[in-house]
């Protein structure tokens, strides 16, 4: 998105002004949601918590380049999504309903970033069940494991990339991602990366066309989400009768924008 | 050095459902009350507009309204053998942060305990032998159904809630649930209407001869105004409850039912971005001064105060017990003290449905929208030969279907590719999962302490959890579920797929935010942390509130007990406690 005159301050970039200028600029800092820091302590009494212009809103994925992935991520990635979401009648395939961009742009912002990951030491490998136990941030496990099943490809398909490979061979690759039985170099299993890989995908399908994926609800209308729908009140009691319409996002629908 | 601030008569540790309560109560009694959270402020306009609130990205799986394990967080262990590792994600609970607490994205749920799950030991051991409870640390509450009966009630009328009554003050209620204790009165407004899901449930269950009622609900079936003043409007079915606010005023919430009353008076401050960290208290241990809290820039404060109540979430509750020392820490190998004793959780389990020939539109929903039996929970059914003790509802809901989470396929369909994305448009708008939400019971080494290697951003020790599903909790969830199947084959359902919770206890994937136990209330200091009234037996100024009171948990959600308790806390201080500040209101 282009950042204009009217070009409102976002929340991250609120806050790497304030810390670049310091504890001046903390001050005038907010912080309003889940404890990502950076506001200062405030105090409420007599009054309603309420502030002009900081509605709470989410920020769009910004067109372009890309942001966090390199060339031989984005081969990779493209390749990789359209075997958890291929192309046929029924719908887009994940890179034709954008899901690369998505996970580019999430690597490269707070999710990337392990802002609601907590990375500090010591770290051991745990069990299953005590879940996640790496030191790296999403966007650092991405382009680790992504190396490391390069090379275990690389190894086995005579230097080939991943993208290089037939299909039925990428799908029988990542059937061993699925059960670990592709063996990586390095600390993270080709099992880690494949349980957060295939939720992200499907993150970058199904959620708001704002992130960058599910491009123009397509994925919604596919399935029969009507999406951001506000009030279903004249269809609670309408058994077993389809609900009409196209598909809604937080920004409306492609038909507003070009009828 | 910590600044020391002018004194209040109550300090508040979290502002969300207890903190509110408390805060209301005692204000209104004319104490001068001051709340601190250790985030921000939020409000309906500001943080859940209609205009974005429905956004499944941002709010669950970004995790927007819930606790920042980056800055809070634990480590777990399933058993005293393994080394407890932190929980670097959030998974298998989401407890909130910010003004409102989890009381934002919850679904509205409100429940009452079954008249014996008061007396849960003492009842079990009296209608089926000792026996029946050995392995388990189970314990009676130390008050009866019918003395939190009021304050139960006190909570329907400020939500508003949405239900049938199945007993009213002693005389049963044609379609509401049987099994229930006496109510004083009626639910507030009428029961939700049923989507098709539920309503086949219901049909299917009612010709088995159970007993489906609508379930109790915080998501308004009409527009309403409370004792307070606040209102509420009519829910619209948009299907964000669990893990979003609602924009619409519909979903009974700290802050659409009590914080805006709150604010208006002047005996009542909020601060914000004000983490406690500790508990002070007199050299002699036995009066709490005050807390000591440090703000979002890092400075530190003393806050002095002649009562001070944890109102914080369960797990925060019972970490500042341990890391103020208050009380004797729980020590399984010896069985010896209270403080983190008796952590339990909710034993979740469900059935999914898969139908050929009927459209479901699961989208449409409500967070507490379902048909629900209880005549598999408690001691409703005879346990007679079962080899376990609890049990669950059965509820056929649907709250809502998350695209991102809830596009399931049936057994034999792989989980990616052409045959899985096919499928699971086949079945989107054709599926809906049966939820059995079962009791869990207390065991001796399940319980929460202080980890001795990981420490927090104050450099306090992180709170460590321990524990699994005791073998009881396991087998009620085979047999509930079990049960939950045989409603769904009658359903006309083309493919039923139970899933009874196994072990062991994964703390990675999302069951519930029903964490409880930790600072129970009971009879006597040997066996508990505070008396009936919430009081601390060790600290006769200090009180606690939420689920942590519990000794073990029931088959229901927590908020309905918690809120209740809290309210019978606020009495008991503005009646009692403040004509003797300082005493017990217990004898110990």
């Amino acid at each position: 998105m282009a950042k204009g005159p009217g070009h409102k301050v976002n929340r991250r970039e609120l806050l790497a002004l304030s810390a670049a200028i310091g504890t001046a600029g903390a001050a005038e800092a907010l912080s309003r949601h889940d404890g990502l820091l950076g506001g200062p302590s405030r105090r409420y009494t007599n009054t309603l918590p309420w502030e002009d212009g900081l509605t709470d809103a989410p920020d769009a994925a910004d067109a372009g380049g890309w942001h966090y992935l390199n060339d031989g991520e984005v081969g990779f990635l493209t390749a990789a999504v359209d075997r958890l979401i291929p192309p046929d009648p029924t719908g887009p395939s994940a890179s034709e309903a954008g899901v690369v961009v998505f996970l580019d742009r999430q690597l490269a912002g707070d999710y990337g970033n392990g802002a609601h990951f907590f990375l500090e030491g010591p770290w051991q490998e745990g069990t299953e069940s005590q879940g996640y136990q790496s030191r790296f941030t999403p966007a650092q496990f991405y382009r680790h494991s992504i190396t490391a099943i390069e090379q275990a490809v690389g190894r086995s398909e005579k230097g080939k990339a991943f993208k290089d490979v037939p299909a039925d061979k990428q799908d029988a690759l990542l059937k061993q991602m699925e059960s670990g039985d592709l063996k990586l170099e390095g600390p993270i299993t080709s099992k880690a990366f494949f349980t957060m890989f295939l939720q992200n995908v499907l993150e970058g399908y199904f959620s708001d066309p704002i992130y960058g994926g599910n491009k123009d609800g397509a994925a919604w209308k596919m399935i029969g989400f009507p999406g951001a729908h506000y009030d279903y009140s004249e269809w609670v009691t309408a058994y077993n009768k389809p609900v009409p319409g196209e598909p809604v996002g937080l920004r409306g629908r492609p038909a507003w924008e070009r009828g | 050095m910590a600044k020391t601030m002018p004194k209040v008569d109550v300090v508040l540790v979290g502002f969300g459902w207890t903190g509110a309560i408390l805060a209301q109560q005692l204000c209104d009694a004319g104490l001068t009350v001051l709340a601190l959270e250790r985030a921000s402020a939020r409000t309906t306009p500001l943080n859940w507009a209609t205009t974005f609130d429905q956004d499944e990205l941002r709010y669950m799986w970004r995790h927007h309204l819930f606790q920042n394990v980056k800055y809070s967080t634990l480590t777990f262990r399933n058993n005293v053998s393994q080394k407890a590792l932190p929980m670097r994600r959030l998974g298998s609970f989401l407890p909130g942060t910010g003004v409102g607490g989890a009381g934002i994205h919850w679904n509205g749920q409100i429940w009452r305990w079954l008249e014996t799950d008061f007396k849960l030991k003492s009842h079990n051991e009296a209608h089926y032998g000792k026996q029946s409870t050995a392995g388990l640390t189970l314990q009676d509450m130390p008050l009866s159904y019918k003395e939190l009966e009021p304050f139960y009630d006190m909570f329907d009328r400020i939500c508003g809630t949405s239900g049938q009554a199945g007993n009213l003050k002693g005389a049963k209620q044609a379609g509401g649930n049987p099994f229930e204790g006496p109510r004083s009165a009626p639910y507030p407004t009428p029961p939700l209407p049923m989507t098709y899901g539920p309503k086949l449930f219901e049909q299917a269950a009612a010709s088995m001869g159970l007993h489906p009622f609508p379930h109790p609900a915080g998501n308004l079936s009409q527009a309403y105004t409370n004792p307070l003043g606040m209102q509420l409007g009519k829910c619209t079915f948009c299907g964000f409850c669990e893990k979003f606010g609602c924009g619409n005023y519909s979903k009974a919430s700290p802050q659409t039912t009590l914080i805006p009353y709150i604010l208006t008076k002047p005996n009542f401050e909020l601060r914000t971005e004000a983490e406690v960290l500790k508990i002070e208290r007199t050299p002699d241990g036995r009066h709490a001064t005050g807390v000591t809290y440090i703000d979002a820039a890092g400075a530190e404060y003393f806050q002095p105060a002649e009562i001070v109540a944890l109102t914080a979430y369960q797990l925060h509750n019972v970490h500042l017990m341990l890391v103020s020392g208050i009380g004797q820490p729980y020590d399984p190998a010896t069985g010896k003290g209270v403080v983190g004793k008796n952590y339990c959780y909710q034993t979740m389990s469900s059935v999914d449905v898969f139908f050929d020939d009927k459209l479901l539109n699961p989208f449409i929903g409500a967070g507490a929208l379902a048909s629900v039996i209880d005549d598999y929970n408690g001691d409703n059914f005879d346990h007679s030969g079962l080899g376990f003790i609890g049990g669950a509802y059965i509820a056929g809901m649907i709250t809502v279907a998350r695209p991102i989470e809830m596009v399931r396929v049936p057994d034999g369909v792989p989980k990616w590719g052409l045959e899985w994305k096919r499928a699971g448009t086949k079945y989107y708008l054709r599926n809906m999962a049966i939820s059995v939400h079962g009791s869990s019971y207390s065991q001796a080494g399940n319980y929460l302490s202080l980890d001795p290697t990981y420490k927090d951003q104050f450099g306090r020790p992180m709170l460590r959890m321990t524990f699994d599903f005791p073998d009881n909790d396991l087998k009620m969830a085979k047999y509930c579920t079990d049960r939950a199947a045989e409603i769904a084959k009658n359903m006309g359902a083309s493919h039923v797929r139970p899933k009874a919770r196994q072990g062991p206890y994964d703390i990675t994937h999302y069951q519930t935010t029903h964490n409880v136990g930790g600072t129970m209330m009971g009879a006597s200091p040997a066996d508990s942390v505070v008396n009936k009234y919430s009081q601390s037996w060790d600290v006769p100024n200090l009180f606690v509130t939420g689920a942590g009171l519990y000794p073990q948990n029931p088959g229901y959600n927590p908020t309905g007990t918690l809120a209740a308790l809290a309210f019978l806390t606020a009495d008991a201080i503005k009646t009692r406690y403040v004509k003797a500040l300082g005493a017990p209101l217990v004898t110990a």
